[in-house]
């Protein structure tokens, strides 16, 4: 280390690590974890990881004091602290993705999507999720009827109408609303159900669901709405359109592409949501393509069902895994597609 | 529709309206179409706050039915036997439980999500950050059944070694002693909601650092400072109440977790001191768990337990978006 600072002349700079020295670092301080893992038997590789990363945090800290100063070092440190604290929050997102992909394509193939689990018991092999696809297209399909129009309203509300105390009041209710834990939704369903004595069925999911989606779908097509330039609306006034009109046919058609993206993720939101099906829907292993009436699958229940109720068995875990996979699909779907259209149909902001 | 939307934009309309133009033009909210149209959007507004107003009546109505006979102290007794005559039930165990686990997560998911955040908006090579940005968003879109699925059956028998070391060295403290079984526990669990609550953090914090007024950060540059003195002095200051509120979000969303708690946690109506032995619960993992046995009181005592949770993540999150607002008013970044 002395030849390099001694190979800097000018006295405009302090002494500097050479670009290489962070990889070094890293280098050096994941070999000596890898050593201390073998010497001292650990066997999680998480563990070696761990140690490499706090090596290279010390090494970095004492070799840039020693060198360039103590505010380059706490520079230095600040840098790899940022680093590895990325890295260990990337080590379990990655591993998520990859155990659901590996797990899950065992299973998941034409048979599994196009059978329910009638007459398949959960230790079993076999079935599969045709019914919980079903019902949870329905649910949420019905949660979309009603969450999407009450929200696109209220959000022409907030942006077009809104003043006052009125307004101010959905604006801070509706933030609250999107905190609301999706079991609480559930419980409100639940309550109303108790009080006129029904039996669970796929509607009363799709209301707490939709309970879930308006928040959502206000906030997102708020912010669209904000984007749509004055003079649009000023110049369909100015030729005396009446004001329905005006956001009729040219405020929504220029936000169209941003509602329909907004109303798309919250969607994928609420595809996921197990608790509220849980309470008000219950699950069933047979196929029910009612939604009034009887017990409804949902894909979620479906995952938490194999999960709790099959006592350990390999086979109930990779109809779980599967479905897993078939549904962070279909939210991924959903988002990528969502996504697409936002940038496809960009409100045009002016010329 | 669109040709107006063209002709308008393309030349602005030179002609002067005349009085009885304007007359109408002022006149317009009267019609009968907008008045409607007005109607059904505020009615729309007004029905999302019955809703709120809705549920919050509803659980109290059954809350109270459930309460009025309950022979123990609803906050305070350690047990929860709705089927016993008289009904014995309180939530103390299920308040520490959600506490413990929300803090553990808090205290993990923080620091880390602030990390993330500054490391997309200063750290990253320019190219990556949108990319990394990008696979976030589709993180906090993930499932939280499966989150629940993963953490269960892949992070559980992750977690005996750290159990194991944290047992060694500091299982004298009582915090971290561990008796050997199964590593369902807060800790676990905690751990769980930690990564959950990352992207939506990490979300929220990115925008606030990112609205940091260039000039604040070139000034500090100016004068000498390095990255990480830039970034003490005028990007933590700066986005200080942003991520204060944006850590409440995180809070709320552990809160009320259900299906990730209720998958990993191995649940006993104790209060649990040790962190790394199972038991314990919380108020929506044991709403999920205990709602498939209940009658129709043990029901109504779930919900109690739900209005509970109703009103504390309704505080909450009531308390971050007030941070959030009065922040816009007053910072310089949207002037």
């Amino acid at each position: 280390m002395s030849t390099l600072t001694e190979a800097r002349t000018s006295t405009l700079r302090g002494a500097s690590l050479p670009k290489w020295a962070p990889w070094a670092i890293a280098g050096g301080s994941a070999a000596l974890a890898v050593g201390i893992g073998i010497v001292g038997g650990l066997d999680s590789k998480v563990q070696w990881g761990l140690i490499a990363a706090i090596l290279y945090v010390l090494a970095t800290f004492v070799i840039a004091t020693s060198v360039e100063g103590k505010r380059q070092a706490k520079d230095r440190l600040a840098t790899s602290f940022v680093w590895v604290a990325f890295l260990l929050a990337v080590i379990p997102l990655a591993s998520l993705v990859y155990e659901t992909v590996k797990r899950g394509v065992k299973v998941l193939d034409g048979y599994f999507l196009t059978h329910s689990m009638g007459l398949v018991a959960d230790s079993e092999p076999g079935g599969g999720i045709y019914h919980a696809i079903i019902g949870s297209l329905e649910q949420v399909g019905l949660a979309t009827l009603i969450a999407a129009p009450i929200g696109v309203l209220t959000a022409i509300y907030l942006v077009e109408y809104g003043r006052g105390a009125l307004a101010r009041a959905v604006t801070f209710f509706v933030d609250v609303m999107t905190g609301i834990p999706s079991i609480v939704a559930g419980l409100f369903i639940l309550s109303i159900m108790l009080i006129f004595e029904m039996q669970p069925f796929g509607f009363a999911g799709s209301c707490a669901l939709a309970i879930l989606m308006m928040p959502v779908v206000v906030r997102s097509t708020e912010e669209m709405l904000k984007l749509v330039p004055n003079e649009l609306r000023e110049a369909s006034l100015a030729l005396g359109v009446p004001k329905w009109r005006t956001i009729l046919k040219v405020v929504l058609p220029t936000s169209l592409g941003g509602i329909t993206t907004g109303i798309m993720l919250a969607v994928a939101r609420i595809a996921g949501e197990t608790a509220p099906v849980l309470l008000l829907v219950w699950g069933t292993s047979f196929i029910n393509n009612n939604p009034f009436e009887g017990p409804q699958q949902a894909l979620p229940l479906y995952i938490y069902q194999q999960y709790a109720n099959s006592a350990g068995s390999g086979a109930a875990y990779d109809r779980a895994w599967a479905a897993s996979l078939t549904l962070i699909a279909f939210v991924m779907i959903l988002n990528l597609a969502a996504r697409g259209v936002a940038r496809w149909k960009a409100p045009k902001t002016g010329r | 529709m669109d040709i107006t939307t063209k002709s308008t934009d393309a030349s602005p309309p030179t002609p002067q309206p005349t009085v009885t133009e304007q007359k109408r033009a002022a006149r317009g909210a009267t019609r009968p179409g907008d008045r409607i149209f007005l109607g059904l959007s505020r009615g729309s507004g007004i029905l999302l706050l019955a809703i709120m107003a809705a549920i919050a009546v509803f659980l109290t109505w059954r809350a109270a039915l459930a309460i009025s006979k309950d022979e123990g102290n609803f906050l305070t007794t350690f047990e929860w036997n709705t089927n016993a005559s008289p009904p014995v039930f309180g939530i103390a165990v299920l308040a520490f439980g959600t506490v413990v686990s929300s803090i553990i997560a808090m205290v993990i998911a923080v620091p880390v999500a602030v990390a993330i955040a500054l490391f997309l908006t200063h750290y990253s090579p320019r190219r990556l950050s949108g990319p990394i940005a990008y696979v976030i968003d589709l993180l906090a879109a993930v499932p939280s059944i499966v989150y629940g699925l993963w953490g269960a059956l892949i992070l559980v028998p992750h977690m005996n070694g750290l159990f194991g070391w944290l047992d060694e060295y500091l299982g004298w403290t009582g915090i971290f002693s561990w008796e050997g079984g199964a590593p369902r526990s807060m800790l676990t669990v905690g751990i769980l909601l930690a990564i959950m609550i990352l992207p939506i953090i990490t979300n929220v914090s990115r925008e606030v650092f990112r609205q940091v007024p260039q000039m604040h950060e070139e000034a500090a540059l100016a004068l000498g400072a390095t990255r990480w003195e830039v970034i003490r002095m005028a990007v933590l200051p700066f986005g200080r109440s942003g991520v204060i509120s944006a850590s409440m979000l995180g809070l709320g969303r552990a809160l009320g977790e259900t299906m990730a708690v209720a998958t990993v946690l191995s649940p006993t109506y104790v209060i649990q001191l040790s962190l790394l032995d199972p038991g314990g619960g919380t108020f929506a993992q044991n709403i999920a768990s205990k709602f498939g046995e209940a009658t129709e009181f043990g029901r109504d005592a779930l919900i109690a337990s739900g209005l509970v949770l109703f009103v504390i993540t309704l505080l909450v999150n009531g308390a971050a978006r007030a941070i959030i607002a009065r922040r816009k008013e007053y910072s310089g970044a949207n002037a």
